[in-house]
């Protein structure tokens, strides 16, 4: 694909006032590209995006701000009510609330993009036909526009947290590396699963139950302590779960650091991403012709 | 000459024919279980080649024409030169900021006000927020949007919604301007503006290439037309000579297809028989183009067996779609036998560019020795005189001259010297 980068080997051979960059068209021909530089050039546009993703979604003032908080609490009161007050799962001695919310905002954030994303491509199929932008930009802007909701939702679990009265320790710092974690593993399952919809239409069906399935499977409704010890590597390929682990760690400063299961989850994670990014690019060639 | 600002080669892309709509995952899954091998297989779809071998040079300060018919491949090309698809074979390279308009209001929400999606479409566009930022004022006046600048799109008229549109596209300011056929948008005297503004981008020296089946337009901007017909280029060259073919070439298929066969009339007597016709004056390189609105001679050679006495010769001028147009005849005719050059003159052929034909006829006393619908056709390819609006031109291509002048102790009032 056409790249940015001024080429020197292609310089005009007249001087021109403004022959800033060159651009080559070719036909598809390598595998491995990355281009994340290309991205970078495009940062404004992909700004924008983000920008144009948070204002539609805020449109409508209180009603949006509102449903970003009520979905985690309600999920929050019914895990307490089914999972704690009834079936009684262990909660690594956290009280109910704070054990489930610390867990349902990440959740929420990575279930979030990863559904946005997925369907980003078939949804700017408008753009995509008529102009031109790195299209990696468009995953990359989901995942971007969802931290405003994660934002909202963890000023509300820090509420939660200070009325129970656990305030934040030390441990808090690893938030950060624990959200970017999420990050790309929404962006790098969301990767896959865009260009596939875009070929695909079937895939956007297959998101809810991905979803639910994947919440089974990670240490959202009880905790990580419930699986066998000799299997937690295991578990730890789901990157999910080293987050979800993670987070109630990090905010709590209770229970233990998830070590094994976090450098497991972050190296399936780069696997994720980086096959994603290439299966994404590939796909990029022919998405303006299949969308 | 400067180097090329685009420079393409051997440009071609393949599709499949049909299958946009994708049959689904289930079908692939399907099939994968039916046969695993199968699928490992490239699939043999029929593939056409929308694009085949089409390379160009277009030069800066250049303003490029396409034409040709629907699916042609022209907003093909297009989309490989703005980088939406790729080609299938072929390169091109491109020196300088390309901005491409493929539609008016690309990126525009409902949800969204005039001025947050004039942000959106000019970043869309490949426009600077600085750049969005220091036009803007410019942008919402061209538009004449001032009040409404803040009011959700989803509220404007489709007119207001297109003018913001192309407000901001005509903003957009690249060294290099692809554009599909935008201008046909909005009410008459927004178009106007919108083609001056056009105007105006070519003047300053941008490379444009154009896209439109409004050949008015293509004649008023473009230097060089390129033809591009079932894939490939057709005909690459000025303006007038490319429009004029291509009209010609419409035309006849046009007629073809009515089934009319009149140029099959040529059935000359063993006594005489037309030969040939050009136009002698002005002269050209093509002696069947005329490309200026001067004195014309056209003359038509009748080859005799015999002589002829009181012959009659006639004369007439038809459009494509067979409208006559002037006709004349000469009476009383003595011809010697051998070549004869028949020749008519005028002060000048002003009619609308386009291809016409004359119709010549040769009649001993009351008898039918010869009539011919001179092949090839006659191609009008002057300066245009008339409205820049295709709806607004006639059959006459007159230059005219227009004056508003006060009469003296009376209201004012407008008169018009043609």
């Amino acid at each position: 694909m056409a790249s940015l980068t001024a080429s020197p080997q292609s310089a005009p051979l007249t001087p021109r006032p403004s022959a800033s960059a060159t651009v080559r068209i070719e036909p598809p021909r390598s595998f491995f590209e990355l281009r994340l530089r290309e991205v970078w050039a495009y940062r404004e546009l992909l700004y924008f995006f983000v920008w144009r993703d948070v204002k539609i979604r805020y449109k409508q003032t209180a009603i949006g701000v509102l449903w970003v908080i009520l979905q985690p609490v309600l999920n929050m009161l019914v895990f307490t009510l089914f999972f704690g007050r009834l079936a009684k799962l262990p909660s690594d001695g956290l009280p109910y609330p704070v054990f489930y919310f610390a867990a349902l905002i990440p959740w929420t954030y990575f279930a979030t993009s990863l559904t946005s994303t997925t369907n980003v491509v078939v949804e700017s199929q408008n753009l995509i036909t008529k102009v031109y932008f790195p299209r990696l930009i468009l995953p990359i802007s989901s995942v971007l526009s969802s931290l405003v909701d994660f934002a909202i939702g963890f000023v509300v679990l820090a509420i939660f947290c200070f009325a129970y009265g656990i305030l934040p320790t030390l441990t808090a710092l690893w938030l950060p590396v624990l959200l970017l974690l999420a990050l790309f593993t929404a962006l790098g399952v969301g990767l896959w699963l865009s260009a596939l919809n875009a070929l695909y239409r079937d895939v956007r069906y297959v998101i809810p139950f991905i979803i639910s399935f994947w919440m089974f499977a990670s240490p959202v409704a009880y905790a990580s302590s419930l699986v066998p010890a000799r299997w937690r590597w295991l578990y730890g390929l789901n990157p999910m779960a080293g987050v979800i682990d993670g987070f109630r760690w990090a905010i709590t400063g209770r229970g233990h650091a998830p070590g094994l299961l976090l450098l497991a989850s972050a190296s399936a994670v780069v696997l994720v991403l980086l096959g994603g990014v290439f299966f994404f690019n590939r796909m990029e060639t022919s998405i303006a012709d299949r969308v | 000459m400067t180097a090329p600002v685009i420079h393409g080669e051997y440009l071609s892309k393949r599709y499949r024919r049909g299958l946009i709509v994708d049959p689904g995952l289930r079908h692939a899954l399907e099939k994968f279980v039916r046969s695993p091998l199968a699928t490992l297989r490239r699939p043999k779809a029929e593939m056409f080649w929308a694009l085949k071998d089409v390379s160009l040079d277009v030069h800066e300060g250049e303003v490029l024409g396409l034409i040709g018919r629907n699916g042609a491949g022209k907003t093909t090309l297009l989309k490989i030169l703005s980088r939406i698809t790729r080609p299938t074979e072929g390169w091109a390279e491109i020196h300088g900021r390309v901005g491409s308009l493929l539609e008016v209001g690309t990126g525009f929400h409902p949800e969204l006000t005039g001025r947050e999606n004039t942000f959106l479409s000019g970043a869309i566009l490949g426009m600077s927020k600085a750049e969005i930022a220091r036009k803007f004022d410019e942008i919402v006046a061209f538009a004449e949007l001032e009040k409404f600048i803040d009011t959700p799109v989803k509220h404007y008229s489709s007119g207001m919604y297109v003018r913001l549109a192309f407000a901001v596209a005509a903003h957009l300011e690249p060294e290099i301007l692809l554009v599909d056929e935008v201008l046909a948008v909005g009410d008459i005297n927004f178009q106007k503006k919108c083609l001056g503004r056009m105007g105006d981008v070519a003047r300053a020296g941008r490379t444009v290439v154009l896209v439109s089946h409004q050949l008015n337009q293509i004649r008023r901007l473009c230097q060089r037309v390129l033809w591009i017909d079932d894939g490939r280029v057709r005909q690459d060259g000025p303006t007038h000579e490319v429009v004029s073919a291509y009209e010609s070439a419409m035309s006849r298929s046009l007629s073809a297809a009515a089934g009319d066969s009149h140029n099959a009339q040529h059935r000359g007597s063993s006594k005489a028989s037309f030969i040939s016709w050009e136009i002698a004056e002005p002269r050209s390189d093509n002696p069947y183009v005329l490309t200026e609105i001067a004195p014309t001679a056209v003359k038509f050679v009748l080859r005799l067996a015999e002589p002829i006495h009181n012959g009659h010769h006639g004369v007439a001028l038809f459009t494509a779609d067979r409208q006559i147009v002037w006709g004349w005849a000469a009476d009383g005719l003595e011809l010697e036998a051998g070549d004869i050059e028949l020749t008519s003159t005028f002060p000048m052929l002003p009619l609308r560019p386009g291809p016409y034909q004359w119709q010549v006829s040769i009649w001993e006393d009351e008898e039918l020795l010869d009539m011919w619908d001179c092949t090839p056709e006659m191609t009008i390819a002057t300066e245009v005189h008339q409205h820049r609006l295709d709806e607004w031109n006639g059959i006459m291509n007159l230059p005219s001259r227009f004056t508003a002048k006060a009469l003296q102790n009376r209201v004012p009032e407008r008169t018009r010297t043609p």
